[in-house]
């Protein structure tokens, strides 16, 4: 069947791709590069150097927004993990049938709505003459309004309930897959329920756990509402800073050397989370 | 802890209570986002002033509903253009990916594989000041050579679904493929040994087969191509699709006709979601 035709199908099928991939991912890539090692001279005048890359470093405002952000993300990683963990294993091994996938959908119902309505609710809760003030007073908690807006505490809230789907399903998917009579088998050789837990279900999870990690801490790097909108206007996150530049400032050469790093440290933390794990792209990937 | 194993009573007590914690945690938002798009005030947050459906259906100043609010109709509008362009493009080249990846073995195979998963893993801004940076200088360029004004290559709404349209398509890629790697080839082969033509087999066997997760692929890049934000902050020009026209609105301090908004959205979103999940299920 290698005929001349199914070759041609062969090529036909190949456009597309390479199409989409070469014109708006990697030359688009390569361009940012380009401009962020432009340095403006004059009107219309560029001088190839590293200056924007040099202005990073030496501006301590930039890089300890950029390490304000890094941190915070790890925070904010660490937290769904802890928080969305029980949750996973209470749908996979603790109920069964109906109320299973009941349980599944309700976690992913919120995730369907777009994240500027969740961070719009987030507002609504959290403002001085929000609910959580005014139901404090009524307890009588409180003496006066309490605003709950616009701190570190309000991003990380948001940025937990926006990414913690990312976390539940990988979780519930590889805990599906552990079979219980391991389990049954670690209590009767004598393990005790955090030695199981410890030795028997996180190794198992484990691959659950990285693609996991590294969904939620690129979505929070990456995240712009819920910083902008929760952390309001001294929130420092690095996009941004990236927005800033490229739309209020107009410099694209700093912006552009402001996406590069930040593409740099997301692309070494999937990159180290895989190499750590043992795993390939392909299958973390793939598996979502 | 597993149901055949047995657990003092107040340890599963507190286990459900923890889960129940959660559960209200994440609906918490979205009531109250409903709940106030009936409030009688000009503010979304408290007093309770009473209940009242001007947030929709208002025409007097200030309570001016959803559906008499023109800067939001548009918006609405231009996502939907733009929805459909993406959903359109990204199930296209989703389903050639697919029938690339899957039948066809050729040099290069997994590297073009591993380039095909990188837009999940590029964050949404950067991708969208790439798109920005090159189709700017190329526009300087062709501008500089030919003299002629290329506003397409300008912030714009073709930047927009380019710029949805290059992440969006992994997605669709990775459905379909799911779908296709189930499709039994001696059905195809069958088709042919009864005279059918190579393309006449594939569109009345393979794709009638693929359907459901063209369908789904289709609901659900629609799906975030309306909510994408992201991306489409970076690209967007002088028509704003409604995430970018609600971002300003809440900016500026809101009224709860953007609760309004809200609500319509949920309610869309979660029918589209549910019918995704049904073509889904339908596959297995």
């Amino acid at each position: 069947m290698t005929s001349d035709t199914s070759r041609l199908g062969f090529y036909l099928l190949l456009a597309p791709i390479l199409l989409w991939l070469v014109v708006l991912i990697i030359l688009p890539h390569i361009g940012l590069f380009v401009v962020s090692i432009s340095e403006k001279i004059g009107p219309r005048e560029y001088e190839t150097g590293f200056g924007n890359y040099a202005a990073f470093f030496t501006e301590p405002l930039y890089w300890r927004t950029f390490a304000r952000t890094a941190i915070m993300s790890i925070v904010a990683t660490a937290l769904t993990l802890i928080l969305g963990f029980p949750i996973a294993y209470y749908i996979a091994k603790l109920t069964r049938g109906r109320t299973k996938t009941t349980l599944f959908l309700m976690c992913m119902i919120p995730f369907w709505v777009s994240e500027l309505v969740r961070t719009f609710g987030w507002m609504i809760l959290l403002r001085e003459t929000g609910v959580i003030s005014n139901a404090l007073q009524y307890l009588g908690v409180v003496d006066g309004p309490v605003e709950m807006l616009y701190n570190d505490a309000a991003i990380m809230v948001g940025l937990v309930y926006t990414s913690i789907l990312f976390m539940v399903v990988p979780l519930v998917t590889t805990l599906d897959s552990l079979d219980d009579s391991l389990i049954e088998a670690g209590y009767d050789l004598g393990g005790s329920s955090t030695s199981i837990m410890r030795e028997i279900v996180i190794p198992h999870a484990m691959p659950g756990i990285v693609s996991g990690c590294i969904v939620v801490f690129m979505l929070s790097l990456g995240n712009y509402l819920t910083p902008i909108l929760l952390g309001g206007k001294d929130s420092l996150w690095f996009t941004g800073m990236i927005y800033t530049q490229f739309i209020t400032r107009f410099n694209w050469e700093l912006g552009s050397a402001f996406g590069f790093l930040l593409l740099a440290l997301s692309s070494l933390v999937v990159f180290v989370g895989l190499k750590l794990s043992r795993q390939s792209l392909t299958e973390t990937m793939g598996r979502t | 802890m597993i149901p055949t194993v047995p657990q003092p009573a107040f340890t599963k007590w507190c286990y459900r209570a923890y889960v129940t914690a959660f559960f209200i945690y994440l609906a918490l938002p979205l009531t109250v986002v409903c709940v106030f798009a009936f409030n009688n005030s000009v503010f979304p947050s408290l007093p309770w002033e009473g209940f009242t459906l001007a947030w929709f259906f208002g025409t007097e100043a200030p309570f001016i509903g959803v559906f008499h609010e023109r800067a939001i109709i548009r918006s609405i509008g231009t996502s939907a253009f733009v929805a459909m362009w993406v959903s359109g493009l990204a199930v296209a080249v989703g389903t050639c990916n697919a029938f690339l990846f899957v039948r066809h073995d050729f040099r290069g195979k997994g590297l073009l594989y591993v380039l095909m998963l990188l837009p999940l893993i590029i964050p949404g801004v950067i991708l969208g000041i790439s798109i920005l940076v090159f189709s700017s200088s190329v526009a300087n360029t062709l501008e500089d050579a030919t003299g002629m004004w290329f506003d397409g290559l300008r912030p714009g709404l073709i930047l927009v679904i380019l710029g949805q349209f290059s992440f969006i398509t992994t997605f669709a890629t990775l459905v379909i493929s799911a779908r296709l790697q189930k499709f039994d080839p001696s059905l195809e082969e069958a088709a042919l040994n009864l005279g059918a033509s190579k393309w006449g087999a594939i569109r009345q066997i393979t794709l009638p087969f693929l359907l459901p997760a063209i369908v789904a692929s289709a609901v659900v890049s629609v799906l975030m191509s309306f909510e994408n934000f992201n991306t489409t902050l970076m690209l967007v020009g002088s028509d704003s699709p409604l995430t970018i026209t609600m971002f300003d609105k809440l900016k500026q301090g809101s009224t709860p006709v953007l609760n309004a908004v809200s609500l319509l959205l949920i309610m869309v979103s979660a029918v589209l979601g549910m019918m995704s999940l049904l073509f889904q299920s339908r596959k297995r």
